[in-house]
């Protein structure tokens, strides 16, 4: 009986213990709602996607990532970290021995659950809109102590955003757009994250949000809309005008295609995380580049 | 619209002959064959008429009618509508009639186009080109690059396949046994396919791009794949109905078959070659479409049994209806989206082949 209740009171100081503990240390709520509870600032941190990855550099603390995912490339140190696979293939026994404060991965991880049985803390963010980016931007500043910088990030991103629409010429204002992100054809509509800063730019997508982030569209569709603007990555870009009917479209014929060539200039476009600014600085360049005049806004 | 009869009563028995019961078994199975063609041909015309009505719109009535106002409609049902509805009942054909000849060759119902490791090698070399074109931007491999990008992918899936295909009779060392041919192609496909994954693990470019392949698509077809379509419709399907008798005589048996005088190593082999090449041409214009080849001879062997000659040229028309029907439905059922048309044949025909299965009671 006593021994009980000895346990009792044990369980009781130790749970207020470490209750005190969390208070005063770090604890992040992450975007499945589940809260992880940090004595100090995590200093080794595993990233297994290249959004979260850019996020940890952005916020000046790349020195703490000892481990990220293969697709990790961007900025240029990370490319000398251990490499612990893809989405679906994690080398969970490599990510162990690198003995991890916290392991940053997407919400549609599958190792999650796996990481947190062996013991590790998962912290499972999302970034799909402009929105998810602020909001990790500023999870994942608090996660590392510096939350200030998560408020500048986002400000930074801001100001590139004003930047990049600045610098569009008048004459693309309220031009239509076709942005392409896989050949099958597969658009970025105006509900995905591309979406967003093709509206910042104040361009039109040809693909309403009502048809979801990134729908796969009858290429007819395209045809249809005559978009004034197209955007691919290089190698399919160069086969549009082979597609049946395609030829016609004025932006091929006066050749208004964007092109960025496969690889980092490319997942630049395609990452929704915190060079969201710097791509549509990148975007907006490339379309004010573009050769031929719009011709009178067909209404 | 069917008599209540069960199929295989109208089966002839050979050797039965000269007797009225036998003279009405083979007028009536020649009626059943005669209105399946006809019904197949019907089907096969408004389709088509739905396929030039339906767009990124739908099957939309008024949408037609602006685009007619507009001018747009030359345009979009010439050089859109008009060549993917020809090309869907073109890559339809091809995969019922590949589909027919493997059944028959391989005297087993569950027999597809893609056994022989056409499916594996076709995934192959599309996740191929594409992971080389990517390498490419690391500078790794551009003259292999430059190359994959000549080749383009409509080429290299149709060299994968008949490159699987190559390989699977290389394995079993030509087309002397068929359990060996078979062993020999679900090898090779598993090779093939662990190669891909690998591939698709080291470029995720390659990623959507493979699903989409395996999944299937019409909605790139062009005037010049059409042409290829046919051209290659036209010189195999002779060729297959030329072989008919071989695949009639096969079905009493290898002996039999034997017996009757037939190389059958050689014929095989020449039947398994015409398959590939069916297979080959329609995998590289429009993907691993699923079903269509499997389904096509069941339903016709269903409605109306009889010999190869027959089953052949009907699963090539019935291959052809399945894929355009699923098509129409693909592009209007979520216009101005699309869904994968591999996904609606699968879901048509295996809910087909089951209501069929249903009500003739499984056998």
């Amino acid at each position: 009986m006593m021994r009980t209740l000895a346990a009792v009171l044990l369980f009781v100081l130790l749970s207020a213990a470490a209750g005190a503990a969390a208070a005063a240390g770090i604890r992040i709520v992450d975007d499945r709602g589940v809260a992880v509870d940090f004595a100090q600032s995590p200093q080794r941190i595993v990233s297994l996607l290249p959004s979260l990855t850019e996020t940890v550099c952005a916020l000046d603390a790349c020195d703490r990532l000892v481990g990220v995912d293969r697709w990790s490339n961007w900025p240029a140190p990370v490319r000398a970290l251990p490499r612990l696979g893809g989405l679906d293939d994690v080398q969970v026994e490599a990510l162990l021995r690198l003995r991890p404060d916290v392991v940053l991965a997407a919400l549609s991880h599958r190792t999650l659950a796996r990481l947190e049985a062996l013991g590790l803390r998962v912290v499972a963010l999302q970034t799909e809109r402009h929105a998810d980016v602020q909001r990790v931007l500023a999870t994942v500043a608090a996660l590392l102590g510096e939350p200030a910088r998560g408020e500048q990030a986002w400000a930074r991103v801001q100001q590139q955003l004003a930047q990049a629409a600045a610098r569009m010429p008048p004459a693309l204002h309220g031009a239509t757009v076709y942005f392409e992100i896989a050949s099958t054809p597969h658009a970025a509509g105006a509900d995905s994250f591309i979406g967003q800063t093709l509206a910042a730019l104040g361009l039109h997508n040809i693909v309403p949000p009502a048809l979801g982030p990134f729908p796969q569209v009858n290429p007819e569709f395209v045809v249809r809309a005559r978009p004034d603007l197209l955007v691919a990555v290089a190698r399919e870009a160069r086969t549009l005008a082979q597609r049946p009917g395609w030829a016609a479209l004025p932006a091929l014929r006066a050749g208004r295609v964007c092109a960025p060539a496969e690889g980092p200039a490319w997942e630049l476009l395609v990452r929704p995380g915190p060079r969201l600014g710097e791509a549509a600085l990148a975007l907006a360049d490339c379309l004010a580049a573009l050769p031929a005049p719009l011709p009178a806004s067909p209404q | 619209m069917n008599p209540p009869s069960t199929p295989t009563a109208a089966r002839a028995e050979p050797g039965v002959t000269g007797t009225a019961a036998a003279r009405d078994a083979g007028d009536a199975r020649r009626a059943r064959c005669l209105m399946l063609l006809a019904g197949l041909g019907v089907a096969a015309l408004a389709l088509s008429a739905l396929g030039l009505a339906a767009g990124s719109a739908g099957l939309s009535w008024s949408a037609l009618q602006q685009d007619l106002a507009d001018g747009h409609a030359a345009a979009l049902i010439g050089q859109l509508r008009a060549p993917r509805t020809l090309g869907a009942l073109l890559v339809g054909a091809l995969l019922g009639l590949a589909g027919a000849i493997a059944q028959g060759v391989f005297r087993n119902p569950l027999a597809d186009p893609f056994l022989l490791g056409s499916a594996a090698g076709a995934s192959l070399a599309v996740v191929a080109v594409i992971a080389a074109s990517a390498l490419a931007g690391q500078a790794i491999a551009p003259a292999a690059a430059a190359w994959a990008e000549r080749l383009g992918l409509v080429g290299a899936a149709y060299l994968g396949a008949l490159g699987g295909v190559g390989l699977t009779l290389l394995l079993a060392r030509g087309a002397h046994q068929t359990l060996r041919l078979l062993l020999a192609g679900v090898v090779v496909g598993v090779l093939l396919g662990a190669l891909a994954e690998l591939l698709t693990l080291l470029s995720p470019d390659a990623l959507r791009a493979r699903q989409a392949f395996q999944l299937g698509s019409t909605a790139l077809l062009g005037w010049p794949a059409v042409a290829l379509l046919a051209l290659g419709l036209a010189l195999a399907l002779p060729l297959a109905l030329r072989s008919a008798r071989v695949l009639d005589a096969l079905t009493l048996g290898e002996d039999s078959a034997a017996s009757l005088g037939l190389h059958l190593p050689r014929w095989r082999l020449a039947l398994v070659a015409l398959l590939a090449l069916c297979t080959a041409l329609a995998v590289a214009q429009a993907g691993l479409v699923a079903f269509v080849g499997l389904v096509a001879p069941h339903l016709v062997r269903r409605l109306a049994p009889s010999a190869h000659g027959y089953l052949l040229g009907a699963s090539a028309l019935a291959g052809g209806v399945l894929l355009l029907a699923a098509d129409v439905l693909a592009r209007s059922v979520v216009a101005p989206q699309e869904l994968p048309v591999g996904i609606v044949t699968a879901v048509l025909g295996g809910g087909y082949l089951l209501w069929l299965l249903g009500r003739g009671g499984l056998r």
